[in-house]
């Protein structure tokens, strides 16, 4: 495994973490049927934030992402984002989901829809932008994710990691505080791996707040400003990630990374 | 260095297939000789082909056009020395009557204008890319103006079912302003539907005496043919779509209420034989009804055939929506999209182009399952034609008449799947 994502020089000078606090998760508890699926998770992410989180298959880090924007319900705790806190509440739940972004493993780009309608479906329709400038939106974002060229095309006859990337551009395009990501680059070929890690560090120095799923440890170590490393459903342990690469704490977190790292 | 070791220099260009794999020749070869077996097969095939055409093609160009009865046409064709011959007689005295039924002939012009509008109100919906948006409000109005040119009457009366939708959308915006979206809803279709079943009579009456615009009523019972076929149809066909759309969805609601309805619905009907139901709407359905009133037996018909089509739809349509990955829905889901907005913009068209093959194959199913109100005494072509073989002139007629229907219904059925095919490669939107 690659220990750097990209081979140039990160700009961190706008990679500042603020002190607001832009998602607080308090004494979460979740179950999936009776498997006690996250448990007892306490987590304040400020603004600006950059954290990966890590750990083996099945341990819910995918899981713990996917309450925050309410695609699955947590039984237990709090969840406040932005301010408004996550309930049953329908309203509440459409605004946080219009706040957040979102990229998937699989991309699940709309296949009926050009790349172009994809990203100006939700912006239209839900943030009532007029069509042109929700367009106009959408090319800037396109020309950011370096594809404006395709915006015609329909995402079947694009690349995975273009298509990856048109799923980077629709979240953008609803102007979200802040970016979830489950593994996005784990269905890509290693050849295209590195095109969506350069969209997501480039993001990073623009100073999004972002949480990542992810196995790619080397941007980790190049973009995040913390690690955490879940197992069975818990926080075992986080990081900064020189610390936590260097010289982690729990036995948990070394047969982890001796495991990963380790070829 | 090792002899195994290799470098490619240069690239290479890519070249024109050689000429043996391309062209008719090879496609000859490929398609109808490969083998012994396939030779053996291909000639076979192609002299059972020529024996059918050397039976049909005499019996089909059989001079009998002018025949006036069956002895009649028997008399043309041994006179003819073509001993054998279809008797067209039948189609050329009776294709009017087969295609209106008895519809008052001075009064033809009204379903051949229906069903050229028909057309032209399809058109946006079919060929939405080759004809104008602009349309599609004809499309919208075309269903309160069909049925008044088939059965006349005032005019008032189609326009008074077109108010019972504005009634209904001025509650459910006033309504849900007021109490809130569900109540709304409710309050929206309880209001259309008092004025259709209750108000709109005195209305129409009201109206109809102050200003008396329409044009001459036909009844019912003097409907027939492929004309009655084809209203049947394109009534079922068109009515079940939407239909069937709510009723999948229903069936996938978290709503315990909603979901059970659906379901039962859904099974109860398509547990049901279609002529079970055909029986209902023509003899028990009356008995229920308050005495004296006048329920038209089309109407009827119309109703179930719906229902029925519907339910089939229904599950058509949820096998659409059981096709797409779940990431579809969570992405809508993710993008802020609610339930509807993501259900129109995201899901149905998907789910919908999935289900095109099962959705055709419905739709073409009931536009053949019409004819089955032959039974309940409704004189479709079917009906039509035994009223004609009962005829003494046409008495013991059977492959013309029969021939005859069979391929009308073959035209439009073979159409609706050639349009299938069409609209298939027009969504294609490259593998997913």
């Amino acid at each position: 495994m690659s220990q750097l994502a990209v081979d140039r020089e990160i700009d961190r000078s706008k990679m500042k973490v603020s002190d607001e606090v832009a998602i607080e998760i308090i004494g979460m508890n979740k179950w999936f049927g009776s498997f006690h699926v996250l448990r007892d998770i306490n987590l304040t992410v400020n603004r600006g934030e950059r954290i990966v989180i890590a750990g083996p298959s099945g341990s819910g880090k995918s899981t713990l992402i996917r309450c925050i924007n309410a695609l699955e319900e947590h039984q237990e705790g709090k969840i406040i984002v932005e301010g408004t806190e996550l309930s049953s509440d329908l309203k509440n739940i459409d605004k946080i989901r219009s706040e957040v972004g979102m990229v998937f493993q699989h991309f699940n780009l709309f296949p009926h829809l050009t790349v172009l309608e994809n990203c100006t479906l939700a912006p239209i329709w839900v943030r009532k932008t007029p069509r042109k400038e929700a367009e106009e939106r959408a090319m800037h974002f396109l020309e950011k994710v370096k594809i404006p060229e395709q915006a015609n095309k329909y995402p079947g006859q694009l690349s995975g990691g273009q298509q990856q990337r048109v799923a980077i551009a629709r979240s953008l395009c609803m102007m979200p505080k802040i970016m979830l990501f489950d593994e996005p680059t784990s269905a890509l070929d290693p050849e295209m791996i590195k095109e969506v890690l350069d969209t997501m560090i480039e993001l990073a120095e623009e100073g999004m707040t972002m949480l990542c799923v992810t196995h790619e440890m080397g941007f980790a170590r190049q973009v995040a400003n913390r690690v955490i490393f879940m197992d069975a459903g818990q926080i075992v342990e986080q990081n900064e990630p020189e610390e936590f690469f260097n010289n982690p704490q729990s036995d948990r977190t070394k047969l982890f990374l001796s495991q990963i790292l380790g070829h | 260095m090792s002899d195994k070791a290799y470098v490619r220099t240069e690239m290479l260009e890519p070249r024109d297939p050689p000429p043996s794999s391309v062209g008719p020749i090879h496609w000859i070869r490929e398609n109808l000789f490969a083998t012994w077996f396939d030779a053996i097969l291909t000639i076979l095939s192609a002299a059972a082909i020529i024996g059918l055409l050397i039976e049909v093609v005499p019996w089909l160009l059989s001079p009998t056009w002018g025949g006036t009865s069956l002895d009649n046409c028997r008399k043309i064709l041994a006179a003819a020395n073509h001993d054998g011959g279809a008797c067209w007689g039948v189609i050329s005295e009776r294709w009017l009557q087969m295609l209106f039924g008895f519809y008052p002939a001075e009064l033809y012009w009204r379903p051949i204008a229906a069903f050229v509008l028909l057309g032209v109100a399809l058109a946006p919906v079919l060929f939405s890319d080759k004809v104008p948006g602009k349309l599609l409000y004809f499309t919208a109005a075309y269903p309160f103006f069909f049925p008044w040119l088939l059965w006349g009457g005032t005019i008032w009366g189609p326009l008074a079912a077109a108010a019972g939708f504005f009634i209904g959308y001025g509650v459910y915006v006033v309504a849900s302003r007021m109490v809130g979206n569900l109540t709304g809803v409710i309050a929206g279709i309880l209001a259309a539907i008092i004025w259709w079943l209750v108000l709109s009579g005195y209305a129409v009456d009201a109206l109809a005496g102050i200003a008396p615009i329409g044009i001459e009523p036909v009844e019912s019972r003097k409907f027939g043919g492929f004309m009655l076929s084809i209203t049947i149809g394109v009534v079922a066909i068109g009515a079940s779509l939407p239909l069937g759309i709510v009723l999948a969805l229903g069936r996938q609601s978290d709503l315990m209420i909603v979901k059970y309805l659906s379901v039962w619905f859904i099974e109860f009907i398509r547990g049901v034989p279609l002529i079970t139901l055909l029986f209902v709407a023509s003899t028990l359905l009356n008995i229920f009804m308050p005495p004296g009133t006048d329920f038209d037996i089309i109407l009827r018909v119309l109703i179930m055939v719906t229902l029925f089509a519907s339910a089939y739809m229904a599950e058509v349509i949820r096998g659409g929506l059981a096709a797409l990955p779940k990431g579809q829905y969570e992405a809508a889901d993710a993008l802020g999209l609610d339930y509807w907005k993501a259900q129109r913009l995201v899901i149905m068209p998907q789910a919908l182009k999935i289900s095109i093959p099962g959705i055709v194959s419905t739709f073409i199913g009931v536009f053949k399952d019409t004819t089955l109100v032959s039974i309940i005494g409704l004189l479709d072509p079917l009906g039509l034609s035994n009223a004609i073989r009962a005829d003494s002139a046409w008495n013991g007629i059977v492959w013309e008449l029969y021939g005859f229907i069979a391929l009308i219904f073959f035209v439009f059925t073979f159409s609706m799947s050639r349009y299938s095919m069409y609209l298939e490669r027009k969504l294609h939107t490259g593998h997913r």
